[in-house]
């Protein structure tokens, strides 16, 4: 075996996959808020406890109506935008006309309240999630053990991130939304009901949310402070891939977390600010974003 | 409008008197009780130390002494400048005359400088590192419930006597951290076992493959956890699903509380060896005392960690030195005799507090049942060994600090 900077390469490969893995929540969390930014230009802060709460779903769900994970993969998602869409209606399209950062500061309002609620009556300790049955275990790959479960996690969220993009890029749907996001008068005109559609379109971002939640229950600590470890990350993400980029959600999502995962062999102790670092230097270069549009 | 300006002017200056005016001694002792109210060691310790301390305060029945006792509350936030600045704040305007608690050793050592500047006093009953009553030691400080050499020399020893002698650390970058892989690795070496590697972690990580492969590669038979809370459970949350003990190797939880097992389930957890110095379940005053907590705490079905059992345990022996002495105002004082009257209550039975400022009472070794083992929740422990006092603290000779003599 060959060493690269003083590291085995097997233990390189095996943090590259790793950081592969961590680097599919950042993709589908950030995928999720692009959706929503870009297509509503509202900053969603509540999303890290949007996701907190589809963790909890998926506990909940099994502990109190005996519903399993892959049932919950869809149900909890669904359960957590039906929330979202009620956040909508309430609150958020009153904001629309306004600068995005009230919006910002309606949702971080929220994400506070919401993860105050559920620790006061879970506790910040945590609960227990298991792996389901039939993705327990793993296999030797020879530079290190992959549990399955972490393969599904990757496979998961690449087909979630790569469905949504060609949802929103390649579908008429995905068209009009596009359209009412840039024009909304005008798309009104030809009969289209777009406030319905923007409802939606934010319940469907949030379900996103939820739905890494529901990935991350069995491998992370389902806490009300799991939202908020991670949504600063996530927010990084999507800033240094481009605020209303989805593409660009994606890769920079998958790429800043095999960043992170070689900062970690590399250089541990800095491996929770990197990315905030590398984030400094693309807005000092390129402020729209790697993929981005202009503000 | 000019007099609306000169009217507001005057109830300015009037509000800016009043504070100035006030006394620098009130006749209330007022205890502070300062933790992690929302974060990752929140469970371990949070309001339920806060329910702690007033049921201490109501045992020790203020009225029959003739004096005023209150509580108040405050979040650090695991920082130690939000830590030191309600610190600031409760000693110099609110009159505070103790902090209890502290988890989070970084903010603990800010608490332990603030509080001698001041001449208050501080029980830390939360904090870990064994520098509290070592080379940072202070006249106003006494280190309650358990420290980092209690624990590398309990669970540590322990292990390293069972055939586990290699070792790799997974250290939360901090203060306490660095202080319990430096007192295991001491222990390690001194049991004739070697410590092959260790990685650095940033507090609050909640992903551990990246560090768990690193300490596969090293094929260390032990991979000791020197951190605590939500990071404990997300270390061994995931080591199981890394396939580590199917591998070979086993975790050393160095500092563990009931509150982690909980979470993780004993069908995660069986089989974890960790040290504490109380458990719930023990005596029948442990027990009647767990019954009331759950109350007092709004924590039905949870069950408290020896932290806030040593919050109870140094507010009512504050509380009686302040008795004896009849004042609170000189904190040296007051610690003084602390360390004079030989201690006694409820959940720690006798014990006593050396002149560095360390609390001494027996540790108790622990392995947490397996799940049919279990006849009841929170029936998680089974006693493997009792550290009787004189053992399970480091020697007053070796800890370097300046107020014992030599």
């Amino acid at each position: 075996m060959f060493e690269i900077f003083g590291i085995p390469s097997q233990a390189l490969f095996g943090q590259l996959l790793l950081g592969l893995i961590n680097g599919s929540f950042y993709a589908l969390l950030s995928l999720g808020l692009a959706v929503i930014f870009g297509m509503l230009n509202i900053i969603n802060f509540t999303h890290g406890a949007q996701y907190m709460m589809g963790a909890f779903a998926a506990y909940l769900l099994l502990h109190h109506l005996g519903i399993g994970y892959w049932e919950a993969l869809v149900v909890a998602p669904i359960v957590i935008g039906a929330t979202g869409v009620v956040i909508e209606r309430l609150f958020l399209q009153h904001l629309r006309k306004l600068d995005p950062l009230y919006g910002l500061l309606l949702t971080f309002g929220l994400a506070l309240v919401i993860e105050g609620l559920f620790r006061n009556y879970y506790g910040s300790s945590g609960l227990p999630y298991q792996v389901p049955e039939a993705l327990q275990g793993g296999r030797n790959l020879g530079f290190m053990f992959l549990p399955n479960y972490r393969a599904w996690v990757i496979v998961l969220s690449l087909a979630v991130c790569f469905a949504t993009w060609f949802a929103i890029e390649r579908t008429r749907l995905g068209s009009y939304l596009r359209a009412a996001t840039e024009n909304p008068v005008l798309v009104r005109a030809f009969g289209i009901n777009v406030p319905r559609m923007v409802t939606l379109t934010y319940g469907f971002g949030v379900g996103l949310a939820a739905l890494a939640g529901v990935m991350a229950a069995p491998i992370y600590n389902v806490s009300p402070q799991m939202g908020s470890d991670l949504i600063i990350v996530v927010f990084a993400v999507v800033v240094i891939g481009g605020m209303g980029s989805i593409m660009g959600a994606i890769f920079t999502g998958f790429a800043l977390g095999i960043v992170e995962g070689l900062t970690k062999v590399f250089y541990p102790e800095a491996s929770n600010t990197v990315i905030f670092v590398i984030m400094a230097i693309v807005l000092l270069i390129r402020p729209a974003g790697l993929f981005g549009r202009g503000a | 409008m000019k007099i609306l300006h000169r009217l507001a002017f005057a109830a300015a200056a009037v509000m800016c008197s009043m504070v100035a005016a006030q006394a620098q001694d009130d006749d209330v002792v007022k205890i502070g009780v300062l933790n992690d109210m929302s974060g990752l060691y929140s469970d371990i310790s949070g309001q339920g130390s806060v329910a702690a301390a007033k049921l201490a305060v109501e045992d020790f029945n203020p009225a029959a002494h003739g004096m005023k006792v209150e509580v108040v509350s405050g979040d650090h936030q695991n920082k130690p400048d939000v830590g030191a600045n309600l610190a600031r704040q409760w000693y110099d305007v609110d009159h505070v005359d103790v902090i209890v608690d502290v988890p989070t050793s970084s903010v603990a050592l800010a608490i332990s400088e603030i509080t001698r500047e001041k001449n208050k006093v501080f029980l830390g009953s939360g904090p870990a590192t064994s520098d509290l009553t070592g080379p940072k030691c202070s006249p106003n400080t006494i280190q309650w419930t358990y420290d980092t050499w209690m624990l590398a020399n309990g669970t540590g020893k322990a292990v390293v006597q069972t055939g586990g002698d290699t070792w790799f650390f997974l250290t939360a970058d901090y203060a306490f951290g660095q202080a319990l892989e430096r007192d295991t690795t001491k222990v390690v070496v001194a049991n004739g076992g070697k410590v092959l590697g260790s990685v650095r972690h940033p507090l609050n990580t909640s992903d551990f493959s990246s560090f768990l492969l690193q300490a596969q590669t090293s094929k260390a038979k032990i991979i000791g956890l020197a951190n605590a809370g939500g990071d404990t459970i997300n270390a061994i949350k995931q080591g199981a699903e890394f396939g580590i003990t199917a591998g070979g190797q086993h975790f050393a939880g160095l500092l563990v509380f009931i509150n982690d097992v909980e979470a993780l389930g004993l069908k995660t957890a069986q089989g974890l060896v960790l040290t504490e110095t109380w458990y719930w379940d023990m005596t029948d005053a442990n027990r009647a005392f767990t019954k009331r907590w759950q109350v007092a705490a709004g924590r039905p079905g949870k069950f408290p960690s020896m932290v806030p059992a040593g919050v109870y345990s140094s507010v009512i022996n504050y509380l009686k030195a302040v008795a004896a002495l009849k004042s609170d105002n000189d904190g040296r004082a007051v610690v003084a005799k602390m360390k004079e009257m030989p201690t006694d209550d409820a959940l720690y039975g006798k014990g006593s507090i050396r002149a560095d400022g360390r609390k001494i009472h027996d540790a108790f070794l622990f392995e947490v049942k397996k799940p049919e083992e279990s006849k009841y929740p929170g029936d998680d422990y089974k006693l493997r060994a009792t550290i009787p006092a004189a053992e399970a603290f480091r020697p007053l000779k070796d800890g370097n600090c300046p107020l014992v003599g030599g």
